[in-house]
């Protein structure tokens, strides 16, 4: 299903027929808006790949060229809706309402979480999880509470709550997202299978990972699944909205396979330059989403004012990024004794403890040195 | 059910004198004779009676009422909403249960064999034991897993099994496991009002054992362990399944007359150490029992932290009595694979030999 085609023409597929509804009622602030998040999250995406380099962070998963499926799956999403990430999302993050410097946080070593998925200003977006897959099924477990709740299906879109889960072609491998989608399905949870087909888990390709289109899949676990131009940030809204809405109403879990492409590198630790062809990426590279829709905007008579102001909001995004970045102080060594348990745990305090004290020696031994001389 | 040599299975729990003994007349009051089962399948109902948060979730365990019957008569009680027969997948079973955590549900849910756990390894020890520290103290995780663990039944492969080290070694987790009624009855009921994930291990070998369950004064905190046998002369402790064991090695040993200590540690992780310690204190002599493979297990832990605490105490090395460190053999073999009495009591002559 693809509404723009690649040069930013607005040319539905037949598939897209059904979605047009709801991308015609889009007002021209909320195109601007889509086409602002992609630019900005690439900014910051440029800056964050950056950091890295210069030593600030232990590894960036850059999201470069998923910017549609991911500006578009989360725009879609209503307040109420939680979201899981994997941990390429960083837009679908931002525009729900992380800072991105807690996204940072976690790439530096500062943290292993990042944000409070509970606390309002994050829009319910979960952490980032780093073991492929395995928040498919806290998402699956969430959806299933909701509907247990009597959260969802009452028909009511602004009140009905809906989960989404985001993984990647790679991770459809794993266990755990069958398991979430048997799961799902048995109990008819709220809950939408995002799958960004980025054509590359690090260095195998996706064809090591299905011999059928991955969207076929869904149909084994009898889960209604659509594949999309993950690189048309309308098909991706409308795709998703209408799963969403779908989910939240009743009708069970959803599947949506968004084909894109992972222009960079899979995390500053890789080189695709040993696995892949540059004719590949330069084939992807005609597709950018980030032009297309540049196009397709320019093309409804958005004005070069619009998109120069865009350029430099996003220029300011990155550097403030940049600024914060460096301002980090690393954690208190006290913070990793905290919140192993929500309960006091005797090992854990009589530890925290025992290094206090190990630690005052120091402290004394640095005094009486400092007497001596 | 097949009974491993030297295990009277007719030997009830409920000779073990409580430490805090109290009056005849006030203890009798709530008393009922159950066997462990069933006395988990009553803390069950009372936890679900009293937060419609608790759901359970398993194998089996909603028309069937679980292998074990645990759960039996619960789905018609409280509904299947209540009680979910799950899709046959470990890892789903714990993960989705994380979710449904997430949602401000309690979750219980039940793995149908020690064996079977493994699938659910990632959920449990990278997921659900972090997830708390992960959000910083932002979410708490109330999941129970149960766990039927251990020999005695000659049963198949992946279905004797005691992996408690595996969850004992992952900072996060809480592990318990009950080896009476009484104790089954609460500390079923103390983990699921636990805001930390619990690792229930049950010891199956006991299930039908009867014993008495005061069901007005649960008489130990969950974390807590405690003396069940007083003595003198060497203290023999152990969790589960073993403790009945202990208390028939203690037995004959008085016959010979050698007075043994017994402590049930009850609470795996964490460990309470304050009766072991003053237990060895007096006797000087310990020795630690378990079904489990000894290299790295709880038993090498508490070793080692009673030689620190207690060691000018100590008249002889701490001992360790375990499972040998090959895979649980096939049934017939199981016999000469766990722990028994005798083994047991060759450690006391050897501890008191020294």
């Amino acid at each position: 299903m693809r509404v723009l085609s690649a040069d930013g023409t607005f040319a539905p597929t037949p598939a897209a027929e059904r979605y047009l509804p709801l991308i015609e009622g889009l007002a021209d602030a909320e195109l601007e808006q889509f086409y602002r998040d992609m630019v900005t999250i690439r900014a910051f995406d440029r800056e964050a790949t950056n950091l890295q380099r210069q030593g600030q962070m232990a590894l960036w998963p850059p999201s470069l060229g998923q910017e549609a499926a991911q500006v578009g799956s989360a725009r879609a999403a209503r307040t109420q809706d939680h979201l899981f990430p994997s941990y390429r999302e960083h837009v679908v993050c931002t525009i729900r309402g992380v800072d991105p410097v807690d996204i940072i946080r976690l790439m530096r070593g500062n943290t292993h979480g990042g944000w409070n998925p509970f606390d309002p200003a994050n829009g319910n977006t979960h952490l980032y999880t780093l073991v492929l897959g395995a928040q498919a099924l806290h998402a699956t477990g969430l959806a299933m509470g909701i509907a247990f709740d009597g959260r969802s299906g009452s028909g009511d879109p602004e009140r009905d709550e809906a989960v989404i889960v985001y993984y990647g072609d790679g991770a459809s491998s794993q266990g755990d997202v069958h398991e979430a989608m048997v799961f799902a399905a048995s109990y008819n949870a709220p809950e939408v299978f995002f799958l960004q087909n980025n054509q590359w888990a690090i260095s195998v390709p996706v064809a090591t990972q299905a011999k059928v289109p991955l969207y076929r899949r869904a149909d084994g676990y009898g889960i209604p699944g659509a594949q999309i131009d993950g690189n048309d940030v309308l098909a991706s809204f409308a795709a998703t909205r209408a799963a969403l809405d779908s989910a939240r109403a009743g009708e069970g879990p959803q599947f949506i396979e968004a084909v894109t492409y992972r222009m960079g590198a899979h995390t500053t630790s890789d080189d695709p330059t040993k696995y892949r062809r540059r004719d590949e990426e330069h084939e992807w590279a005609g597709r950018d989403p980030i032009a297309r829709f540049g196009s397709y905007l320019r093309g409804r008579g958005a004005s070069e004012r619009f998109f120069d102001e865009v350029d430099e909001a996003a220029r300011e995004y990155a550097n403030d990024t940049r600024v914060r970045t460096l301002a980090l102080q690393p954690p208190e060594a006290e913070t990793m004794f905290a919140h192993v348990y929500s309960e006091p745990h005797p090992r854990v305090q009589e530890q925290r403890e025992w290094r206090r004290q190990y630690e005052a020696t120091f402290d004394v031994a640095a005094a009486e040195t400092g007497a001596s001389e | 059910m097949s009974v491993a040599a030297g295990i009277d299975v007719t030997a009830g729990t409920e000779s073990a004198p409580r430490a805090d003994a109290r009056p005849a007349a006030e203890v009798t009051r709530g008393i009922e004779k159950m066997t462990i089962t069933r006395a988990l399948n009553e803390g069950l109902r009372r936890a679900m009676t009293e937060s419609d948060r608790v759901v359970l979730m398993g194998e089996d365990i909603g028309q069937l009422g679980g292998v074990f019957r645990v759960t039996e008569g619960l789905q018609a009680e409280f509904g299947e909403r209540r009680v979910l027969d799950t899709p046959l997948a470990e890892s789903a079973i714990v993960g989705t249960a994380i979710g449904l955590a997430m949602g401000g549900f309690r979750p219980v849910c039940e793995i149908q064999f020690d064996g079977f756990v493994f699938p659910a390894f990632d959920q449990i020890t990278a997921q659900l034991a972090k997830l708390t520290n992960r959000h910083e103290g932002a979410l708490s995780m109330p999941v129970v897993i149960r766990i039927p663990y251990g020999g005695h039944i000659g049963a198949v492969e992946h279905h004797q099994e005691s992996p408690e080290a595996y969850f004992t070694h992952t900072a996060g987790l809480r592990v318990v496991s009950p080896s009476t009624p009484h104790d089954a009855y609460w500390m079923i009921q103390d983990a699921i009002r636990s805001n930390d994930p619990v690792i229930f291990l049950e010891p199956k070998g006991r299930y039908w054992i009867k014993g008495d369950v005061d069901t007005a004064d649960r008489a130990a905190p969950l974390h807590a362990s405690r003396v069940v046998r007083q003595g003198t002369d060497v203290t023999l402790v152990g969790h589960g399944a073993i403790v009945a064991m202990l208390l028939q090695a203690a037995e004959l040993a008085a016959t010979e007359g050698t007075s043994i200590e017994v402590i049930d540690v009850r609470s795996l992780s964490p460990v309470d150490f304050e009766p072991i310690v003053a237990s060895v204190h007096k006797t000087g002599r310990m020795v630690y029992v378990q079904e489990a493979p000894g290299f790295t297990s709880l038993g090498s832990e508490i070793s080692a932290t009673v030689s620190e605490r207690a060691f000018y105490s100590l008249e002889a090395p701490v001992l360790r009595v375990s499972g040998w460190d090959v895979p649980f053999p096939p049934a017939k073999l199981e016999g000469a694979y766990l722990p028994d009495v005798d083994r047991i009591l060759e450690a006391v002559d050897r501890s008191l030999a020294y």
